[in-house]
């Protein structure tokens, strides 16, 4: 009870202290974004012909005559009511764009780091066991490999090795090849729709498409995480209290799981926080590279044609991720370690 | 103390002999970096499109790309661009990052946590997305990569000297310091910086492998340098297209050298680490 | 002789030439080199030496308990005729908790900060009886009232960190004495506690272990605490054990030199600076004749220090130093003692109250700005872990030369370097150690470094805090004949900091006990020690554990 009521307060004290970066995040966005070359008002205009008239009427319109204090004002009283502006490239909503395609990068971003997690924390646990080990050697080399390799390059390698030599892997573009219809959309998610239509062709299509980005993405975090384990087990197996279950003759099990894997998985939960918004920046790459149709790529072919409105609707969007993620690694800190209610 | 430093620095070695490779293959990187131009085969930018798309032979080392130029050419005069950002990009974010981390670590107080607090921001939200968009709003110049990868750079830099100072300041030679009359600004640049120094050393060999792949993947994407200026991540972009078509070498190549960089320097950074830390000293 | 005939004579473990080496970057280092020794039933053995006298390696070889690094190279242990060498490690999980268990030093990181110490003490109960989780409980909370812990349903739930340093050694006790086993080997089990703290602690540890009919092996630096406890005392040093008496045998008649020099080096209540060498090796020199003063050198007046939102770290403290004098501060941790040491020597500010040093007023000079003060150059002070005081980066010659460079005004190298080796003399440090940096000395030479680097500006007032807590009591013993030495031949006033009243007693004129930040008593300390007139003062001193031929004898 007071455990539940304790970590309350806290995750509210948090949220609430989030509040301002959450705000800053979206000041700088919106300042970054006035800075950035180009006038929407142009590119908004009619045609490439359009008067100057009928430009400075835009601007009137979308409020690009007022002073920037008021225009951030005008901005911020758009984002409370839920309105981040037009995509000049799609002509939708920015939000409605966004959730269309955000699915497609919390599905990839989710599988990735089940994938990633379910790797690295028996590998590290596996290293820390045995230091000095060939076990050790081989995780902590694959490790020191793993971070060299840009997503970028082990993407495209993997769609030679697994698309060109073998066959085995689909067309790497989207989420469903082009001879599947989509199960109607529910969730969003395309593996959990599917298994909601009881389509299991569909499933097994969207499965197939998913492997290898979910892939490249796990690849690129697994080093931090399998390393970061390891770490922290080999940390938790010299602590005293360790030797101390050794010392009342618990047995080896009960040592290893009760005693050791839940201190050490404490630390191993931040950082998976941390990774999860590590990724959320990196799906831009894995996204190009898999032709995925998430807000990553979204984002990014917005910004290289100029179009800002859904890039500040992509950052804001991370940052609040970023806030909800962070409480919930809070909460789950909370219930797992009881140290943190007294500060 | 010269003898002894060389006995551990021999014996850090014997333990981990990778790190001395990967010296020698950063040094490789560094005489590659200067004398590229003279060392190349054949033109990096001169394009021949009867001998386009060729896989390695023996006059093409690494085959040649879609415009017929020699990939191995470009990966070497690639290395000059690429490391010139990372390290101006590194050294930049340390020297500002050395800085406030130590002030604030040593000061504390108001400024210390509002700092610390823009620090947690920075550090959590995604850096590649915000080096993205710092690009696209200076514009697609060399100098605005090095900028940006700086940029988000510099909270580790900040957050990790400002630790390194905390733990150390109420240490007894840093009282002790200033019981012998040492001002505050002595204190800091004589006593805390020379000891945080050997960690930063270790935390810039590592940063630099990563500010290669943030470069590279700035200009993948097609922000920061443009072609046809040979660059790993734009030589990557461009073979992307001919993946599916089995045209490996295009990719496989310049991501190598890509791995091979940062492989070097993180190597030497854990070897550092291990020659520095004061736990495997006696 | 009755202690002696509790036992009934049968050993229950004997170490038989028992060699322990660790594999380091240097090579294998031996750190037990063929050791031998019993531990009869229901005896207390006390093992005594300082650090690296190999004491707690063989502690944790009969448990088998040494990390990975460490091997038995040679001889046998046998525990009721069973050699534990030669255990796999499903048999000694079966012996470990069950029939030997263990006490750490550090009580607190001994047990699992995540899980309920109730649960911890069920799980050492289940490892070795078939007993439901109820059960378990049930007996568990028998196990914490028996350690006299107070409301044990409630303790069951909590967390290590709820609870202090003491009740997390009873804790360790109850879970350690949960299968009745017939050894228990406690490794320091109260260092780091205050010494009213560790008075309780052990007393309630010795009566369990007698009460139980327990063999018990008790690790431990310190010869008075083994020889109140203990049948008998074995002294180890650098991995050999040199002797082993009773208690009244080793104080009365030590044979081998290193025990001889131990006993000698261990305070007593009777003991001075001078009979800290066995041989009357050390005399103290005469006061430097100085005219008595009129006025006293600093005067400390309703001193407070609040740090953020907390209760007072210091509360009211006024006191006053003459010139020349030394002036000791006791009490137990939490007491403020290092937080007035700070004040005083203006690093850091107080909340209120004034400081007067020869007549100024230095409270009222910022400590961010005292570097700047005339007075900086007269108070000067020595910190307690001589490892930590000493920049990594600076040679010994550096930090002596640093207070002569930014004090002294010094800045030519030829000067610099003989007053730096003139300072490293008077404190006993060979010339040719100058420029080794502080890894390359030992803990004695470090602590030397750090009072010539106090004493090179020429202080009038030297505030040492706690100089000699982190030293073994044989380097201790010299390093409080030093700064005997220099504060007669240099006539400084020392104020003098420390949780140790036997060392406050030796080395002060005049001592003030602090209880949470206030005065409880102060006078010249041969009255203060021989009749004390606050309770506390009281519990302090009889909490301190010495040999006593009185008493030690009859004790239950």
């Amino acid at each position: 009870m007071t455990t539940i009521s304790s970590i309350a307060r806290r995750t509210g004290r948090r949220f609430v202290s989030s509040l301002p970066a959450l705000l800053g995040v979206v000041i700088f966005t919106f300042i970054l974004m006035r800075v950035l070359p180009g006038d929407p008002a142009v590119f908004f205009a009619s045609g490439p012909n359009a008067g100057q008239a009928e430009i400075d009427d835009l601007r009137r319109q979308m409020g690009l005559d007022k002073p920037i204090p008021h225009q951030l004002m005008l901005y911020l009283r758009d984002i409370a009511t839920g309105n981040l502006g037009r995509s000049l490239t799609t002509g939708q909503p920015v939000l409605a764009d966004i959730r269309q395609r955000l699915p497609a990068s919390l599905e990839l971003t989710f599988t990735a780091l089940t994938l990633a997690l379910l790797l690295a924390i028996p590998l590290g646990i596996a290293a820390a066991m045995r230091p000095g080990s060939l076990v050790d050697h081989a995780v902590r080399f694959a490790c020191t490999l793993g971070v060299c390799v840009p997503t970028f390059v082990s993407g495209l390698l993997l769609i030679y090795v697994f698309y060109y030599l073998f066959g085995w892997a689909p067309d790497p573009t989207g989420r469903l090849d082009i001879f599947t219809s989509a199960p109607p959309r529910l969730t969003g998610f395309l593996m959990i729709d599917s298994l909601l239509a009881r389509d299991g062709a569909v499933a097994r299509a969207s499965a197939s498409q998913l492997v290898l980005p979910a892939v490249t993405m796990a690849l690129f975090v697994l080093a931090p995480l399998a390393r970061m384990t390891r770490a922290s087990m080999l940390a938790v197996l010299n602590s005293d209290y360790i030797r101390t279950a050794e010392a009342m003759g618990l047995s080896r099990a009960r040592v290893i799981i009760v005693y050791a894997l839940r201190n050490a998985l404490l630390p191993v939960l931040t950082i998976a926080g941390i990774v999860f918004s590590t990724m959320l920046g990196a799906n831009v790459l894995v996204e190009k590279v898999f032709s995925w149709p998430g807000v990553a790529s979204y984002a990014l072919d917005a910004l290289l044609s100029a179009d800002y409105a859904p890039v500040q609707g992509f950052v804001l969007l991370m940052a609040s991720i970023f806030v909800f993620v962070n409480l919930t690694v809070d909460v789950l800190y909370g219930l797992a370690d009881p140290r943190i209610g007294i500060e | 103390m010269t003898t002894s430093t060389l006995s551990h620095v021999g014996y850090v070695l014997r333990g981990n002999p990778l790190t001395a490779i990967a010296g020698c293959g950063a040094a490789l990187l560094v005489f590659v970096a200067l004398f590229g131009p003279w060392i190349v085969p054949y033109d990096p930018v001169a394009s021949n499109v009867s001998i386009s798309l060729q896989p390695p032979s023996s006059a093409h080392w690494a085959g040649t790309d879609q415009l017929g130029r020699d990939i191995l050419s470009r990966i070497l005069a690639a290395t000059r661009l690429d490391l010139l950002i990372a390290a101006s990009a590194v050294s930049l974010s340390f020297v500002a990052g050395a800085l406030i981390g130590s002030l604030c670590g040593y000061w504390g107080g108001k400024v210390d946590r509002w700092i610390g607090r823009i620090v947690d921001v920075l550090m959590a939200f995604p850096l590649f997305v915000l080096a993205m968009a710092m690009v696209a709003a200076l514009g697609n110049r060399v100098e605005n990569i090095i900028y940006a990868t700086a940029i988000i750079n510099l909270p580790f830099y900040i957050r990790f000297a400002r630790a390194e100072v905390n733990v150390r300041r109420n240490l007894g030679w840093v009282e002790a310091a200033r019981a012998s009359g040492n001002s505050h600004t002595q204190v800091v640049t004589r006593f805390l910086l020379p000891n945080i120094l050997p960690a930063m050393a270790v935390q810039i060999s590592l940063n630099l492998g990563w500010a290669i792949l943030n470069a590279a993947g700035l200009s993948f994407i097609g922000l920061g340098v443009q072609p046809p200026t040979p660059e790993w991540g734009i030589m990557v972009a461009e073979g992307a297209r001919f993946i599916t078509t089995g045209k490996w070498w295009l990719v496989a190549f310049p991501g190598l050298a890509l791995m091979l960089a940062v492989l070097c320097f993180n190597l030497l950074g854990d070897g550092l680490r291990d020659i520095l830390d004061p736990r495997m000293r006696t | 002789m009755s202690r002696v005939s509790r036992t009934d004579g049968t050993a229950l473990l004997t170490i038989e030439d028992l060699a322990v080496s660790f594999s380091t970057r240097r090579g294998t280092v031996e750190a037990v080199r063929g050791i031998s020794l019993t531990v009869a039933k229901s005896e207390i053995l006390g093992v005594v030496g300082e650090s690296g006298s190999g004491k707690s390696v063989t502690a944790f070889s009969v448990m088998r308990l040494l990390d990975r690094a460490g091997r038995i190279t040679r001889g046998t242990i046998r525990f009721r005729g069973q050699d534990i060498t030669r255990l796999g490690a499903s048999d000694l999980r079966r012996l470990r908790g069950a029939e030997m268990s263990m006490i750490f030093q550090n009580p607190r990181a001994s047990l699992n900060p995540i899980r309920p110490v109730g649960d911890q003490i069920s799980d050492a109960l289940r490892a070795h009886r078939d007993m439901s989780r109820a059960a378990a409980r049930a007996r568990t909370l028998d196990l914490l009232k028996s350690v006299l812990i107070r409301e044990p349903e409630k303790r069951f739930d909590a967390y290590p960190h709820e609870l202090s340093g003491g009740m997390c050694q009873r804790v360790m006790m109850a879970m350690a004495m949960a299968c009745e086993p017939d050894l228990l080997i406690a490794d320091e089990p109260t260092t780091g506690l205050d010494v009213t703290t560790q008075k309780t602690v052990m007393d309630q540890l010795s009566a369990m272990v007698r009460e139980r009919g327990m063999a018990m092996i008790l690790i431990t630096h310190d010869l008075g605490l083994a020889s109140m406890y203990c049948d008998r005392v074995a002294v180890m040093e650098q991995g050999l054990m040199v002797e082993t008496a009773a208690p009244a045998t080793l104080f009365s008649a030590p044979k081998h030199a290193y025990t001889k020099r131990l006993v000698a080096a261990s305070p007593t209540p009777t003991s001075t600076v001078e009979s800290l060498s066995p041989d009357g090796a050390y005399r103290s020199p005469p006061l430097k004749s100085e005219a008595t003063p009129t006025a006293p050198l600093l005067t400390v007046d309703n001193l407070v220090k609040r740090f953020d939102g907390g209760a007072p770290a210091v509360d009211g403290v006024s006191f006053a130093i003459g010139a020349g004098e030394s002036l000791g501060l006791v009490g137990e941790s939490g007491s403020g003692k290092s937080t007035i040491s700070r004040i005083v020597c203006r690093l850091i500010d107080a909340t209120s109250g004034a400081i007067r040093f020869a007549g100024r007023n230095i409270g009222a000079i910022p400590a961010r700005g005292f570097h700047q003060a005339s007075e900086r150059a007269d108070i000067q002070i020595v910190f307690q872990d001589p490892g930590d005081s000493l920049n990594p980066r600076f040679s010994a010659f550096d930090s002596i030369a640093d207070p002569l460079r930014r004090l002294k005004g010094i800045s030519d190298n030829q000067s610099l370097r003989r007053r730096a080796l003139d300072c490293a003399a008077r404190c006993g440090l060979p010339a040719d150690l100058i420029d080794r940096f502080p890894h390359q000395l030992s803990g004695g030479q470090r602590a030397r470094v750090g009072i010539a680097r106090a004493i090179a500006a020429q202080p009038k007032l030297l505030i040492l805090d706690e100089p000699t807590a982190a030293l073994d009591v044989s380097v201790q013993a010299v390093i409080l004949q030093l700064l005997d030495r220099l504060r007669r031949e240099e006539g400084m006033a020392y104020l003098f900091v420390s949780h140790d009243l036997n060392v406050i007693r030796m080395m002060c004129e005049r001592t003030i006990v602090l209880k949470e930040g206030r005065v409880v008593e102060q006078g010249p300390s041969d009255q203060l020690f021989a009749r004390p007139s606050a309770d506390y003062t009281r519990d302090l001193i009889s909490a301190i554990p010495h040999f006593d031929p009185g008493n030690s004898r009859v004790r239950v």
